[in-house]
């Protein structure tokens, strides 16, 4: 029996929207090793989070609702979650590829000797030899690879797997007792919220990007995206020249993206871009050369200046709601 | 205070990457190398500890084959002191790395190491966070900074990490924000793209680092069993986007996007 | 014959390649336009150690052989042949004192450029006075333990912003070559004024003044080499520098290649990308082929210098061919782009612009036909 652990991730108490896309790969991971998915929420005031993860589908909910491990710090989290495997003899772990999971994972299989997949994509193998595809070289690769220890961690490309779905009967939640923490190296001193009204650039339902197009003017792209409520992005030509912040970039060195929709403003469609929005699944490209890249992987081409045809959609949008 | 940073060669980020038509490896034929871009950035940051909050020495370290010395020479040009190549006779993984760096810090001595976040070959990112667990130290992964890479800060070359006492300071990029954590010394830093901007390899730079001095170690030397614990068995090239089509106006693609697509 | 470079050389192509494609290329298209002295970008490449390149060490220079300067200047060319004229400047304006100047000479009118970021121009070139150089009417009268300068100096280079000048005269007119001499003015003394900016078809990034000299005091210790031996000095320092603008010329070359090479590859027409026709085919080959016997040449020319041989031979078939090959590419690569090729938004009529000027300026296409000929014929 080769039960899943998942790790939810939560921010100040609320669950992430990512948590129940690992909860999914987990439970994908379980009905072939024929395992069962215990999910793990580590926090502190974090009984809502536990209580929302219950109703979507794991077998166990486990919570340590404590203020040792209020900041998810990878030197206490990974001991913890050590514990937490050995407890449920769960032979895979899974976390969404975020921050969190990123950070503490890799200190996970160090303690416990196992291999590691990141940014899995989907799975591969027969039964319950499962093998893990995962993007290489930013997404220009995907390979197939095989975890050659017992125990198995990933972390998951949130946007290649649905939410795990809300069911009638939740799950037992019960406490998890921590180990004995001892005294990190690493202390938390603050977080600094990015407060913006936008959502967070992966995370969003639509991004829209603006490139060397604009030639430095976001004023349309901001605004086109606002009325969608999009997340902004950009080409790294436009980071590089400083006309919006670095965050801002989507490509192969900057952020990747999946969004139902992403439209592309005044971007010519590098290699390096193409590597960040690809898996979009729906591409519109607004430019002025009809000859740009980008169209070939768009949906939806139009030929024509952002300048004109950015303010037009906001107000075919505004005029559609 | 010494500080070490790792430094991989990758294929050349810009260069179009092509699977062989069996899945065994990618092809190599007319493939450029460069410094993994994370690690420039590491190296940078070490530099700037260096310049300007009183770091002694930076040593770089590489893993692989003769032809990594090529990007452990451009660390040197960059300003590194000397440098240290882990001879590979079969490939390994993250934890390989890890575990063949863990023997160099404890010939070395560092307090500090930088890594970049990951390697943009394989993209895995666990070394720096693999390395810090096998040496029990602790971590900060992600460093980046308040400032922006257009501020003054960054004109001026101020380093983002600060280094207090016996501890450092690390400004971390996590999803929704930044966030400071305060990390005992010895320990592992690993790089996000807006820590710095990396400088040139100059000329005088160059010139110099044909005389600065590259040890040569091997992983049987330090010990060290690299087979992989993450297999790649094949790859594959991932489905190409089809081209749309074009739309001659916004009231068409309102029309595609409503109906169609079912986005708005 | 090993035509492999060596893991340094690359490293300096490497530097090079990125500030030409970092810094001078977002750059180039706007001091194109203006015309404005591109002193920013001029002072980072002076910082990487991208000007001066070839000092030697005792001078504070870098002690870069020609054929390491020859690879870096190809790729700075390439981010903007205007700046890179500007960048390589110095080297035209110090060369006579390294060929002709004494010790303390050097150590005096040299020195001083790889310690700071300064300019320094070369002025041999005169209204009256183009390709007939010992036709130059400047004359120098010595006056006790100076000379006074008179005349008038033509397309200088950096003159605008040049804090050193190295300017030919002659002591005696009716000497014609004989009578030509060397002398390094320092600062902008009384006398010494610079014409507006010239504005140029190309290479508009470049500084480019008329210089008028009234009697203009040049201490007699400012004399490079004896009276009378400026002609060979000149000449030396035209064989040194024909790499480096014959290195221009490929390096603007190589740049409309690449860009004709995407662009091909990008633009459709009739149903395919035009690289598809043969016609496109055979003009990108040829443009390849004919660039790349230019940089062997160079490099050869180059080598020579470094292995301390007369160069003039080679250097004039490198300067010539360079030069030739690059205007021819860069029309290739205009008519590839078609209209928009003719088009300031797309970059290879800059380079059009650009290569033309390299066939005009340090002996134009003609003047180095004259020299090889004057080579084969002399035995």
């Amino acid at each position: 029996m080769s039960n899943v652990l998942v790790l939810a991730e939560q921010l100040e108490g609320k669950l992430k929207k990512s948590s129940l896309h690992a909860l999914a790969a987990g439970q994908q991971i379980a009905a072939r090793s024929g395992g069962k998915v215990i999910a793990l929420v580590l926090g502190k005031g974090v009984g809502d989070a536990a209580a929302e993860l219950a109703v979507h589908g794991p077998g166990e909910v486990w919570v340590a609702d404590d203020a040792q491990v209020e900041h998810a710090l990878a030197e206490t989290w990974s001991k913890a979650i050590e514990k937490a495997v050995k407890d449920s003899a769960a032979a895979y772990v899974v976390s969404a590829a975020g921050s969190q999971g990123k950070d503490i994972l890799p200190r996970v299989a160090a303690r416990l000797g196992a291999g590691m997949a990141s940014e899995v994509l989907g799975f591969g193998g027969e039964g319950a030899a499962i093998t893990f595809k995962r993007p290489m070289w930013a997404g220009a690769v995907t390979a197939e690879v095989e975890i050659t220890t017992p125990l198995k961690l990933l972390t998951i490309r949130s946007t290649e797997f649905p939410a795990s779905v809300k069911v009638d009967a939740a799950a037992p939640v019960q406490a998890f007792a921590l180990p004995d923490l001892g005294t990190p190296k690493t202390r938390f001193v603050e977080f600094r919220q990015v407060k913006s009204a936008r959502p967070e650039l992966t995370e969003a339902r639509v991004v829209v990007s603006g490139g060397r197009g604009t030639k430095g003017d976001f004023k349309p792209i901001d605004a086109l995206a606002d009325e969608l409520g999009a997340a902004v992005g950009a080409s790294r030509a436009v980071v590089d020249a400083g006309w919006v912040p670095n965050d801002y970039q989507v490509g192969q060195t900057g952020k990747t993206v999946a969004p139902e929709l992403y439209i592309a403003l005044g971007i010519s469609g590098a290699i390096q871009h193409i590597a960040g929005m690809k898996g979009s699944k729906v591409i519109v490209a607004v430019n002025k050369d009809a000859d740009a890249p980008i169209f070939q992987i768009a949906d939806y081409g139009l030929v024509g200046d952002l300048f004109q045809i950015a303010p037009e959609l906001e107000a075919a949008i505004k005029a559609a709601k | 205070m010494k500080i070490l940073c790792a430094v991989k060669r990758v294929e050349d980020p810009d260069q179009k990457i092509k699977v062989k038509p069996d899945g065994s490896g990618i092809v190599l034929d007319g493939m450029n190398y460069k410094p993994n871009p994370y690690d420039e950035i590491a190296v940078e940051e070490a530099l700037r500890l260096k310049e300007k909050q009183g770091a002694s020495e930076v040593v770089v370290v590489s893993i692989g084959g003769d032809d990594f010395v090529t990007e452990l020479r451009h660390a040197l040009a960059m300003g590194a002191d000397r440098g240290i190549l882990v001879k590979l006779s079969s490939p390994t993984d993250s934890d390989g790395a890890a575990r063949l760096l863990a023997k160099v810090v404890e010939k070395e001595k560092p307090d500090l190491v930088i890594c970049g976040r990951q390697a943009v070959d394989d993209d895995q990112a666990q070394t720096g966070q693999l390395l810090a667990e096998y040496l029990g130290w602790g971590q900060a992964t992600f460093a980046a900074k308040f400032e922006n890479l257009e501020s003054a800060e960054e004109k001026s070359k101020t380093p983002g990490l600060q280094l207090a006492g016996d501890h450092v300071k690390v400004i971390r990029e996590v999803d929704g924000g930044l966030e400071l954590v305060d990390v005992e010394l010895p320990a592992v830093v690993t790089t996000e793209l807006r820590l710095n901007l990396p400088r040139y390899a100059s000329l005088p730079g160059i010139m110099k680092a044909k005389r600065k001095p590259i040890e040569e170690l091997t992983a049987e030397s330090l010990g060290v069993d690299v087979t992989p614990k993450v297999k790649v068995l094949t790859l594959t090239s991932p489905p190409a986007r089809k081209g749309g089509i074009k739309v001659p106006d916004v009231a068409t693609l309102m029309e595609k996007l409503k109906n169609e697509a079912k986005v708005i | 014959m090993d035509f492999r470079l060596s893991p340094e050389q690359i490293a300096l192509q490497e530097t090079a390649r990125k500030f030409a494609k970092e810094v001078m290329a977002p750059v180039a298209k706007g001091y194109d336009q203006t015309g404005e002295f591109p002193l920013s970008v001029i002072e980072q490449g002076f910082e990487l150690g991208l000007m001066n390149m070839t000092l030697p060490v005792e001078l504070g220079g870098l002690g870069l052989s020609h054929v390491d300067q020859a690879l870096i200047i190809e790729e700075v060319a390439g981010g903007c042949a205007g700046i890179s004229t500007s960048m390589i400047a110095n080297d035209l304006a110090l060369l006579p004192i390294l060929i002709g100047g004494t010790d303390e000479q050097k150590e005096r009118l040299v020195k001083p450029f790889s310690e700071k970021l300064r300019f320094a121009s070369f002025g041999l070139t005169e209204p009256g006075a183009g390709s007939d150089v010992a036709g130059l009417a400047t004359t120098a009268v010595r006056d006790g333990d100076h000379y006074v300068l008179n005349g008038s100096k033509m397309w200088i280079t950096n003159g605008g912003v040049a804090d050193q000048f190295t300017i030919f005269a002659t002591v005696d007119r009716k000497a014609g070559r004989k009578g030509i001499s060397c002398f390094v003015v320092e600062g902008r003394p009384e006398g010494l004024s610079s014409g507006h900016h010239e504005d140029k078809l190309g290479q508009r990034a470049s500084n480019t003044v008329a210089l008028t000299l009234e009697n203009v005091r040049v201490p007699v210790a400012n004399r490079i080499g004896e009276e009378g031996e400026g002609w060979s000095i000149a000449m030396a320092t035209l064989d040194n520098s024909r790499p480096l603008t014959a290195m221009l010329a490929v390096g603007i070359g190589r740049a409309a290649l690449e860009h004709s090479i995407a662009y091909a590859k990008e633009r459709k027409q009739f149903g395919q990308p035009i690289a598809g026709f043969q016609a496109i085919q055979f003009m990108l080959a040829d443009m390849a082929t004919e660039l790349h016997a230019a940089r062997l040449l160079t490099y050869e020319a180059a080598a020579q210098l470094d292995h301390g041989q007369r160069n003039t031979l080679v250097s004039s078939y490198a300067k010539r061919l360079a030069a030739d090959t690059a205007m021819k590419v860069c029309t290739d690569a205009v008519q590839i782009f078609g209209g928009y090729g003719y088009s300031k938004e797309y970059p290879v009529e800059k380079l059009f612009r650009d290569a033309k000027l390299i066939q005009i300026y340090e002996g134009t296409s003609q003047i180095q036909r004259i020299v090889i000929a004057r080579e084969l014929l002399k035995a």
